[in-house]
């Protein structure tokens, strides 16, 4: 048998977004090759069989569900090693989470296979997938093909769309998963939580995003202002969430928010990729960075190279002066 | 308690990168230095060992790369590393990544260490993936992307942002963690630590010294292989305005919003 295996991941009864997009792509890339399309669950007794074969819709043909601890990888590369040992999977493709990382290079271990991350794009030829991937801070891009099976495709965040394929079931089948010893030596002691306030960044039509060039958090005070001044909202990086500047649900990127506002001003962001992709889909980019040579400039449309502490504050006065 | 730091030498930030059109790799030529993403786990070794709530023996700087690589080694023992092991060979050129966790679990097993720490992804390959695949080869309980250590007498208390939030993950030891560089701020080594730090142990190791099957490395162990390089899908490049008199550049700004109807 052959066929593309992939992981769904879920949260308080739904799928996570990336994950869908793997099940998708993983359907779509399987008609091609003439192939079957698959995805492995782990949790508790959330995993019902309905939402299980939900899967279907987006072109799984089959679900395993196995019962394991959720939310750290190592129990599903235990999961996914023996659903692909038993059933002969050809690959195993990921949506671009953090899990995703975790659970495929485990993989590229356990079997010895061959892995690919940070992919774009994946291609059927020749009976065979051969997975696109940016190289070199997007400077170069990679074709690459496997050799053996299975073969591991890591995507980048958001890479692989969303297709609902009608209202197809998935058929679902438990597995009876034998954990490794060193799997269950990780344990989760409190998962999801939020810190800082809330704030909601994903409808608004102009944001304004601060990063480590700030230099402090009370500098975020200028990003507060000029968004004000535009009628927008704060978005926050990684980096300056992680280090407690701003809240989390303000944060931009792979592990935080996807948006696509009409108007991104990045004031202080280098524009490393965890954060282009969850931003790259904007409108219009504005960045502002005092480093000519920072990544944010190649993708954006509108590069200022200097001091955000000077040119923030009257770019506030000269938008205010303007909509009078 | 001991403690492997995998460090690894790329190429300067200021150094633009390329591909080698004729081996399809990375060309490692020109100026290096030790990937700025390792300096954040070795303080945070360095911070465990400080620490007090556990006792740690000592802490070794390990990597695998060619010979210029002790440079590497060298920065990681000015800022804290008792000693290093540099796993070097022909054999092991071209490996990718799968080749590489396994090259790297196998000079690790001859140290036998209770952590493992890396830096989340390296400045050149941005791979992400080492730590997890070491893991797996060693047997060893893995998280990556960890921002928060606390240690206790066998086990760590990890926290991590993930998919949903901040997740807190307790971990038993022996473990391979691999740490985000919102971690910690790192230390600058003192000008005595620069000095002295080519006069600490360095052991040197050919895959057979530490036990690495050399059909299992280097271009015939890698399981990826690169088919073509291409340019990246053009993007019409965006206006730059360098900043001069802020008065005329704020001016410039407001004008380029208007335009596109986002002062409404």
């Amino acid at each position: 048998m052959s066929g593309i295996l992939t992981y769904a991941l879920h949260y308080e009864g739904e799928f996570n977004k990336n994950s869908l997009g793997a099940v998708s792509e993983a359907a779509k890339l399987a008609s091609e090759l003439g192939q079957e399309a698959a995805a492995v669950v782990v949790g508790g007794d959330d995993l019902s069989d309905e939402l299980c074969s939900s899967l279907g819709r987006y072109g799984a043909s089959k679900v395993y569900r196995a019962k394991a601890p959720e939310g750290l990888a190592q129990p599903v590369v235990d999961a996914m090693a023996k659903v692909i040992e038993d059933n002969g999977y050809t690959y195993a493709l990921f949506g671009g989470g953090l899990l995703g990382f975790e659970i495929g290079a485990g993989l590229t271990a356990r079997l010895g296979a061959g892995v690919t991350m940070e992919v774009t794009e994946v291609k059927a030829q020749d009976g065979k997938l051969v997975a696109v991937r940016p190289i070199l801070q997007d400077s170069a891009v990679v074709d690459v093909d496997y050799v053996g099976e299975p073969g591991i495709i890591i995507g980048r965040l958001n890479a692989f769309e969303i297709a609902e394929q009608g209202d197809g079931q998935a058929t679902v089948e438990d597995v009876d998963v034998q954990l490794s010893e060193w799997s269950t030596k990780a344990k989760m002691v409190e998962r999801g939580e939020q810190r800082g306030a809330d704030v909601n960044i994903e409808d608004a039509n102009i944001l304004v995003a601060g990063g480590r060039g700030l230099g402090k958090a009370e500098n975020f005070k200028l990003c507060e202002d000029l968004a004000d001044a535009l009628g927008g909202a704060v978005a926050a990086t990684r980096a300056v969430v992680d280090a407690g500047w701003y809240p989390y649900a303000a944060q931009i990127g792979q592990t935080g928010k996807t948006v696509a506002p009409k108007l991104y001003l990045a004031a202080g962001i280098s524009g490393a990729i965890q954060h282009k992709v969850g931003m790259q889909s904007s409108e219009n980019i504005v960045a502002i960075n005092k480093d000519q040579n920072a990544p944010i400039f190649e993708f954006s449309d509108l590069g200022i190279v200097g001091d955000l502490h000077k040119i923030l504050p009257k770019l506030t006065d000269a938008v205010k002066a303007k909509k009078g | 308690l001991k403690i492997c730091v995998l460090v690894k030498e790329v190429p300067d930030a200021a150094v633009e990168k390329r591909m080698d059109p004729s081996t399809k790799r990375l060309d490692r030529s020109g100026e290096k230095n030790l990937n700025p993403f390792d300096t954040h786990a070795i303080e945070a070794a360095m911070q465990i060992k400080e620490g007090g709530a556990v006792d740690v023996d000592e802490i070794v700087a390990v990597t695998m790369g060619p010979e210029s690589a002790v440079r590497a080694l060298h920065k990681a023992v000015s800022l804290g590393a008792d000693r290093s092991v540099h796993l070097t060979d022909a054999a092991l050129e071209n490996s990718d990544v799968c080749a590489t966790g396994y090259a790297l679990a196998e000079v690790l097993k001859t140290e036998s260490p209770d952590l493992v720490l890396l830096g989340q992804q390296s400045d050149d390959g941005e791979c992400y993936t080492v730590g997890a695949v070491v893991a797996d080869h060693l047997q060893m309980p893995s998280l990556t992307q960890v921002i928060k250590i606390d240690a206790s007498d066998g086990s760590l208390r990890c926290e991590r942002q993930a998919e949903y939030g901040y997740d807190t993950v307790e971990v038993e030891l022996p473990a391979v963690i691999s740490v985000g560089d919102a971690i910690n701020e790192p230390r600058y080594p003192s000008l005595k630590a620069i000095m002295g730090a080519k006069k600490k142990p360095l052991e040197t190791k050919s895959t057979s010294d530490a036990g690495i099957d050399a059909s299992k490395v280097g271009s015939d162990g890698s399981r990826t292989q690169v088919l073509a390089i291409n340019p990246p899908p053009e993007k019409a490049a965006g206006e730059i305005i360098e900043d001069e008199d802020t008065e005329e550049t704020v001016q410039k700004i407001v004008a380029w919003l208007d335009e596109r109807k986002l002062l409404a």
